[in-house]
């Protein structure tokens, strides 16, 4: 049981000319194996710096970052274990892999730092984990331009999945693919965490999917937590008025029009 | 890069180049200080193909005999150039704060002092510079440009997702540099060696044939000096007229080049042509 | 603003990173000429006048470097940049004062002219891009890579002494003096043709091909296919639209090819003796005037940098990006 906890999370970027601009202020989260929690929140609310944070990518402007208890470590040998045990799935599956490297390198790269396994093993390894994420053990020579969208974000996954962590980052992983292939990504993401037991942060801005594939909801708004609880809980009585608009956003075919309710700009009535 | 039609019409012509420098002493007929007194300036012939100097030098064989300088010192001071701009401008864009900023500061003031007057004083201190020594002279002057550039570059790829997972996945900075940027910037690399290489043959013909660069160099720019001192102006064009046209022809074929890895780096440029001919047909067709 | 204040900033660090390494120059050079000069012509150089060049030269053993460096500054700032020994130890101020209104006539005007022409020669091939214009991209890359000098050689042998259109050298005739008559100017500018028509016809190419590559990256773009759209003339949308979005980055090619352009104009001054700073270099290397050499690298150095900053000024004006506050 790993739980990793932010407390009192604030992060302030200085903006040249103009002072400053605060990304997060005092945000309480946690994970814990085995759990997935969801981060909603629109474009800016400050989720993607969330994920920097947990990684390690940026430094927090205060607050604290407690794994299992303990500030986790800055440097040195502690960071690396830490870098080992918390791992990230980035939202662009078209930059977030080096187009000049195969997928073989992708995936061993992180068993050779992470001493996973002996060497002779990476290759049986690199096989294990293409499986795994449902890829044919035959595109591990084959470069990121080769593959289509959803196989290099199951390459992503696998290479997260390569250092055996604890808890996974997933950072928006569908919202650049198919909406066709969105549902078997996220729903090997789903069997992944119970097969390894791993806590999932899922950030995304996509209502929907975050009820259906978390436990918990947490809403970020400019910043803020503005609402937590069970899934089912939060879209079904949202209490949060920015929580109801986000719910409201998303189509419902059973919904009439004309209500009053939106807004029409066109005034046309044909 | 190297395979669409401009590269390897460049690639072709400095491979002929490149042939006759090595082959000098079997293709020219004869040495290239070597005086016939019986054909003093004399204009092309059978046997003087480019015709001869005032003291009877074949000039073909000088012109294939100084290939070999200009091809020489170009390619070491490209080398060169190439060298301290990967290092200072990929430094320079993976470094942030004081350190990235004054690296880019010290190769924009390289970049703005004037190359020519630099390398005219510097060279006219040595009386028999070395082919090394040049190069370094040329280098000095040469590589703030290809720096700058891959300051650029390497900004750009710092800020992508790949290299943002590679340090989350703990890989040492040197590794990250080393083998996840670097080969994402050969194109940027090979470009700003060619146009060095470009830079520095220009440059050393020209400060030979200003003559401050002394003549045991045997080079393009120096048959030019002789040239102008001897009087050729302007009758005898074909002592002259060669030198310049060897210069321009090697110029064009590293452009080619260049323009070559220009367009693999930028597809649209790689397409545009063939695009609007193909547009022009079709309305053509359609309006037919 | 804020933008121009930076690059006002950069530029006077590279003015003071020139003038320290001319500073640094002579005492990097080999020998000590200005000493056997001084000594062979002792009754003939002023107290004063050798005063200052020992300070440029550093050869006031005395003093420490941090002295010597201060009083080459105090030495600048006055104006003194020592005397000539070519020019018989007159003022090396007065000598290159005397040259340089050449060397920025003729590299300002041919250089401008140049880039007027080649980028809307570029536009037009840029636009007509496929068709028959693209045979220009041969013909420029070629005429690109010919040196300038080399260049100029063939202007006067094939115009001025084969056609006898212009006169081969010199700024004006032998004989006349210069001054403000009609005649006088007209003499300037029949010299200047030449040696202006090569400059002209050298750096053109580059131009041409740098601004038809902008041109099509800029077409590509979707702002004009909805400029089209809109049924705007195709004059419009070449000109007001792709074209001026085009030329940007040419402006700041065009600055960091000052130094370039200058330094092939320096050459080619030799090959017409025109009297510009170009010329004097040249001449003041050969007859070892280190004095004057190390002036002229000071004043051709603080031109370029003016020139940049010009360059500069005028992107800002046209980049209506960098007026926007900062973002």
């Amino acid at each position: 049981m790993t739980t990793l906890e932010l407390r009192g999370l604030t992060k302030r970027y200085r903006v040249r000319g103009s002072g400053h601009m605060l990304a997060l202020d005092d945000v309480d989260l946690s994970i814990t194996s085995g759990r997935t929690v969801a981060l909603v929140g629109q474009s800016g609310s400050g989720k993607s710096t969330i994920a920097k944070i947990i990684t390690q990518l940026e430094r927090e402007t205060s607050g604290r970052v407690l794994l299992d208890g303990a500030p986790i470590p800055r440097r040195g040998r502690g960071l690396r274990a830490y870098r080992q045990q918390v791992r990230m799935v980035f939202q662009d599956p078209f930059a977030s892999l080096n187009p000049y490297h195969t997928v073989h390198h992708h995936i061993a790269r992180p068993l050779l730092l992470d001493r996973v396994v002996p060497r002779a093993g990476v290759d049986d390894e690199v096989a294990g984990l293409l499986e795994k994420v449902r890829l044919e053990p035959g595109l591990a020579a084959r470069r990121p331009h080769e593959l289509s969208g959803g196989q290099r974000q199951r390459v992503a996954i696998a290479r997260a999945l390569a250092s055996r962590p604890a808890l996974l980052v997933a950072d928006e992983p569908v919202s650049m693919l198919d909406v066709s292939i969105r549902l078997g990504v996220l729903n090997l993401l789903a069997e992944l965490q119970e097969a390894d037991g791993l806590g999932v942060l899922y950030i995304t801005h996509d209502l929907a999917t975050a009820r259906h594939f978390s436990d918990e909801i947490v809403v970020l708004h400019h910043g803020r937590v503005v609402e937590r609880g069970p899934s089912d809980d939060v879209i079904l009585h949202p209490r949060h008025e920015y929580t109801r608009a986000l719910r409201d956003a998303s189509p419902d075919p059973d919904r009439h029009f004309g209500g009053g309710r939106t807004a029409d700009t066109t005034g046309s009535r044909s | 890069m190297f395979t669409n039609r401009k590269s390897i019409t460049g690639l072709v012509i400095l491979g002929l180049f490149a042939l006759l420098a090595a082959l000098a002493d079997v293709v020219a007929p004869f040495g290239p200080l070597e005086k016939d007194y019986t054909a003093l300036k004399q204009p092309p012939s059978a046997t003087h193909w480019l015709g001869t100097t005032h003291l009877g030098e074949d000039i073909f064989s000088q012109i294939a005999h100084g290939t070999r300088g200009v091809l020489l010192v170009g390619l070491t001071a490209g080398v060169l150039a190439t060298l301290v701009a990967v290092i200072v401008g990929v430094s320079a864009g993976f470094l942030t704060g004081w350190r990235g900023e004054s690296l880019s500061a010290l190769s924009n003031v390289f970049l703005v002092l004037p190359a020519i007057p630099l390398m005219i004083i510097v060279a006219s201190q040595y009386d028999d510079p070395s082919l090394f020594l040049i190069s370094a002279v040329l280098a000095i002057t040469g590589w703030a440009w290809g720096a700058r550039v891959l300051r650029a570059q390497t900004m750009s790829l710092r800020s992508r997702d790949f290299v943002q997972a590679a340090r989350a996945n703990g890989e040492p900075l040197w590794r990250i540099i080393a083998v996840e940027m670097l080969p994402n910037l050969t194109a940027v690399i090979a470009s700003s060696f060619v146009g060095t290489v470009t830079a520095a043959v220009l440059g050393l013909t020209t400060l030979a044939f200003v003559g401050v660069i002394p003549i045991t160099n045997l080079n393009w720019g120096t048959i030019l000096y002789w040239a102008q001192q001897n009087g050729a102006f302007p009758e005898f064009w074909w002592w002259y007229v060669p030198a310049g046209l060897a210069i321009a022809l090697l110029g064009a074929a590293l452009s080619l080049i260049s323009f070559g890895i220009d367009e693999y780096v930028n597809p649209r440029l790689r397409s545009a042509g063939e695009r609007a001919r193909l547009q022009k047909k079709r309305t053509k067709r359609s309006t037919a | 603003m804020r933008l121009l204040l930076r690059r006002a900033a950069f530029y006077l660090f590279t003015a003071w990173a020139a003038i320290t390494i001319n500073f640094f120059l002579p005492r990097m050079l080999k020998g000590d000429p200005v000493s056997a000069y001084l000594q062979k012509n002792q009754g003939l150089v002023s107290p004063e006048a050798a005063d200052a060049l020992r300070t440029l030269f550093g050869l006031d053993t005395g003093k420490s470097l941090a002295e010597q460096y201060a009083d080459y500054w105090v030495l600048l700032l006055s104006g003194d940049l020592g005397r000539s020994f070519s020019h018989g130890l007159a003022p090396v101020a007065d000598v290159i004062a005397s040259a340089l209104p050449w060397t920025v006539g003729l590299v300002g005007i041919a250089t401008v002219l140049s880039f007027l022409l080649g980028t809307t020669l570029g536009t037009l091939v840029g636009w007509f891009r496929g068709g028959r214009g693209d045979v220009i991209v041969p013909v420029a890359t070629f005429f690109s890579a010919v040196p300038y000098f080399w260049m100029g050689l063939i202007a006067i042998a094939v115009f001025a002494t084969g056609l006898g259109w212009f006169p081969a050298s010199h700024a004006y005739g032998k004989g006349t003096t210069p001054e403000f008559s009609a005649q006088f100017i007209g003499e300037v500018i029949a010299h200047g043709t030449l040696p202006a028509l090569t400059v002209v016809l050298a750096s053109l190419g580059g131009w041409v091909l740098g601004m038809r590559n902008m041109m099509i990256t800029v077409l590509d773009e979707d702002y004009v296919t909805v400029a089209q759209a809109k049924g705007l003339s195709r004059r419009r949308v070449v000109f007001a639209y792709a074209a001026r979005n085009a030329v940007l980055p040419q402006l700041s090619s065009f600055a960091l090819a000052l130094g370039f352009i200058v330094g092939g104009t320096l050459v080619m001054e030799l090959v017409f003796s025109y009297p510009g700073v170009g010329k004097l270099l040249l001449d003041a290397t050969n007859a070892k005037d280190y004095p004057l050499m190390q002036g002229l690298f000071l004043v051709i150095t603080l031109t370029v940098l003016v020139a940049n900053l010009l360059a500069d000024v005028a992107y800002a004006a046209l980049d209506p990006r960098t007026r926007q506050g900062e973002v």
